[in-house]
């Protein structure tokens, strides 16, 4: 299980939850806190979703606010971005990330607009959920990581939590933000392990980075489901007497420039560790970032390990194209050879 | 064996004839004395926009504003849809429904400022003046604003509410998926919507048959279970209004969604950018001139003896006085009080993210005059 700094492992509040199970409180609270939100994606309803995330929702609160919608994504967005600006809270379930780009048309030309190009008199206040990420053995098109094509454009926040804790307090603050945010979920995560959960409504900030393990010789930077990874090559490393410093970024859009730039000039070297290929990747972002605030403090030139600019494979081979404890370590101790 | 299960007809919808005869099926109350006067303020309405939509091409051309997509010859159906529509109700319309979003506001002068603003490049002209503020912004993606108009309706069927949201969209705009799952879901739940296709017979250069291998439009709706649809006389700004009227009344009554058909044809380009004269015949255009809709409205009013030249010759001077006052408010706004750089930023999010407040910084940095003359030159 992806380790929890701000909690330190001490916290003996709260139920034991896997993130599927987080996420589904943090909805239910949501509901419970505010009668605009409303839930609408397919086979969210009697059948829970197809990971179960709003699973026992539909008897909670009934069919007028956990909505099966027919199956027509085009529609499930456009219908979230009316259903906002009338005042709902419209908070969406993609089934897949590859049924995505049916939606993004909503999302890039409406969700991410509105606000501004009606000079702030009509708002678009939705979350767009969806499982993102491989390593499930789940068929084609359901385990791309699409968290650029949304970091990308202008108006959207972009979320992936790294844990249950994370996955209920950034998706409450989420559905509490008052303008679109796309909320990613590894599904390698959904069922990794559990972790107590105090379901007290408390919403995480976004725009926060967290420090998951603090280090002194390198900074490596992660998200989602790759912090797995990541976190154990830090184990790895640690063997060596290496000290790196994991950082979650959790929210891409708007990243916390401060919490890794600082770690970078304490550290002189940084590894951004992402699943998605590698080219235009949100690693490069970072980078850029990094090259621009922290030249001077640099002791190795900053390395990206990232998927392959390959297609996403099958099953077969997603093991293969998924960044790996090795290829981490591999990369940070690169960086180590400079001094 | 075989045996029928299902089958359809489309009714089409006609009152008032390109002559300006009143079909003797009409509702009476056109025969009388006050659908009389409700004629003459539906023509007044609509010469507004003709003399508004006839300005906005000049200032194109002068260069005052930007692109703009000309309505002419479509003023009876949003002033139909428009005026059939209750305040509270939520319209959704493509670029082109100027007359309806001047309709809707009792700030009328306003709301034609607002569209000169839109298509003179200024956001601010997306705001929505007067009473209407549930309405939509102009929404520019084709066919798109169906989904949001889904929306809306179930926005108003979950909070139990008498409204109704209404859509209007391009023959065009039929052949994209968004309309028939639109279409769809409003019949599967029912939902308070109206959808009302505007058949101007082209899409920017393509003509309407390349668009559906269906004879009509509105039976696109029965595919999708839609249990009122109809064509009408989109010339005819009396079946425009009865039609719609009806349609509101039955989503009201919860008797769910509407698809209506109106043939129109539109008498300019698609946009002050495009050359009509490239696709179509200047005879098919001058033979299209003879059904627009003011010419047999007029020509009723007159004959019926609630309009003359006399009358005629006001409004005119009436309808350019005032939208010379939008124009003029419309320049004061740009040049007297235009957008800064601080526009672009403050209103991506409730709060400005730090990245934005630094980039901000650099915009005020490097910002350009835009009171000078070569700001605007390209």
């Amino acid at each position: 299980m992806v380790l929890n700094a701000e909690t330190g492992g001490a916290v003996d509040l709260g139920e034991e939850l896997t993130m599927v199970g987080a996420l589904n409180r943090a909805l239910a609270r949501a509901m419970q806190d505010d009668d605009t939100v409303v839930l609408l994606g397919e086979d969210i309803g009697v059948n829970g979703g197809v990971f179960r995330v709003t699973d026992g929702l539909l008897n909670e609160f009934g069919d007028r606010r956990v909505i099966d919608t027919p199956l027509a994504e085009i529609t499930i967005a456009g219908a979230a971005v009316g259903m906002a600006v009338e005042g709902l809270k419209s908070v969406v379930e993609i089934q897949f990330s590859g049924f995505m780009y049916s939606v993004i048309d909503h999302i890039v030309n409406h969700a991410a607009r509105l606000r501004n190009r009606t000079r702030g008199e009509k708002t678009c206040p939705m979350v767009l959920r969806m499982p993102v990420g491989g390593g499930i053995h789940a068929p084609e098109h359901h385990s791309e990581s699409v968290e650029t094509y949304f970091a990308h454009t202008p108006g959207l926040r972009v979320v992936i939590p790294s844990s249950p804790r994370k996955a209920y307090g950034l998706l409450l603050a989420a559905i509490q933000d008052p303008d679109p945010v796309v909320f990613l979920e590894p599904t390698r995560l959904y069922r990794l392990g559990r972790e107590k959960v105090e379901d007290d409504g408390v919403a995480l900030p976004l725009d926060v980075a967290f420090v998951l393990r603090e280090g002194s010789d390198i900074t490596l930077v992660s998200w989602g489901a790759s912090l797995v990874e990541t976190l154990q090559a830090a184990e790895e490393l640690a063997k060596d007497g290496v000290s790196a410093e994991v950082i979650d970024v959790a929210t891409l859009k708007y990243m916390d420039e401060k919490t890794i730039l600082e770690s970078v000039k304490k550290t002189g070297r940084v590894v951004v560790v992402h699943e998605a290929s590698y080219t235009g990747g949100f690693g490069g972002e970072i980078i850029k970032r990094v090259a621009k605030h922290c030249l001077l403090a640099l002791l190795a030139p900053p390395d990206c390990v990232a998927g392959y600019d390959t297609v996403m494979p099958l099953s077969q081979l997603e093991k293969q194209y998924i960044p790996s404890v090795e290829r981490i370590v591999a990369a940070a101790r690169d960086a180590l050879k400079y001094s | 064996m075989k045996r029928e299960i299902a089958k359809f007809s489309i009714q089409k919808v006609e009152y008032l004839d390109p002559s300006g005869n009143l079909a003797e099926d009409a509702p009476a109350v056109y025969g009388a004395v006050e659908g009389h006067a409700q004629l003459v303020e539906w023509y007044k309405m609509m010469v507004l926009g003709r003399v508004f939509d006839a300005k906005a091409s000049n200032l194109q051309k002068t260069g005052q504003i930007g692109t703009y997509p000309s309505m002419e010859g479509q003023e009876a159906v949003g002033t139909g849809v428009a005026s059939a529509m209750e305040d509270d109700d939520v319209l959704l319309t493509t670029y082109r429904e100027h007359d309806a979003r001047i309709r809707r506001d009792e700030e009328q002068e306003e709301a034609m400022t607002n569209i000169l603003l839109c298509w003179g490049g200024d956001e601010r002209g997306h705001k929505r003046a007067g009473r209407n503020r549930k309405d939509f912004p102009l929404c520019i993606t084709i066919a798109t604003h169906c989904g949001h108009a889904v929306g809306v309706a179930m926005a108003m069927k979950i909070r139990k509410e008498n409204r109704v949201a209404v859509c209007m969209l391009g023959d065009g705009a039929t052949s994209k998926g968004d309309v028939h799952e639109a279409m769809n879901w409003a019949s599967v739940w029912r939902l308070p919507l109206v959808f009302v296709i505007v058949n101007n017979q082209y899409a920017i250069s393509q003509p309407r048959k390349l668009q559906s291998g269906a004879e009509t439009l509105a039976q696109l709706g029965v595919g999708a279970g839609v249990q009122f649809c109809k064509q009408v006389d989109g010339n005819d700004v009396i079946a425009m209004y009865e039609v719609t009227v009806e349609a509101l009344e039955r989503a009201r009554s919860g008797q769910g969604p509407t698809v209506i058909e109106a043939l129109t044809y539109r008498l300019g380009s698609h946009t002050t950018a495009d050359d009509a004269s490239r696709y179509r015949s200047a005879e098919e255009v001058e033979e299209a001139r003879k059904n627009e809709p003011l010419i047999r409205l007029r020509l009723f009013l007159e004959r019926v003896g609630v309009w003359n030249e006399t009358n005629e010759v006001a409004l005119q001077a009436e309808c350019k006085e005032r939208v010379e006052g939008a124009v003029k408010a419309y320049r004061n706004i740009i040049e007297n009080h235009p957008q800064t750089v601080d526009d672009m930023f403050v209103h991506m999010h409730a709060k400005l993210p730090a990245t934005l407040k630094e980039q901000l910084e650099i915009a005020r940095a490097f910002s350009l005059d835009t009171t000078k003359e070569e700001y605007h030159g390209s």
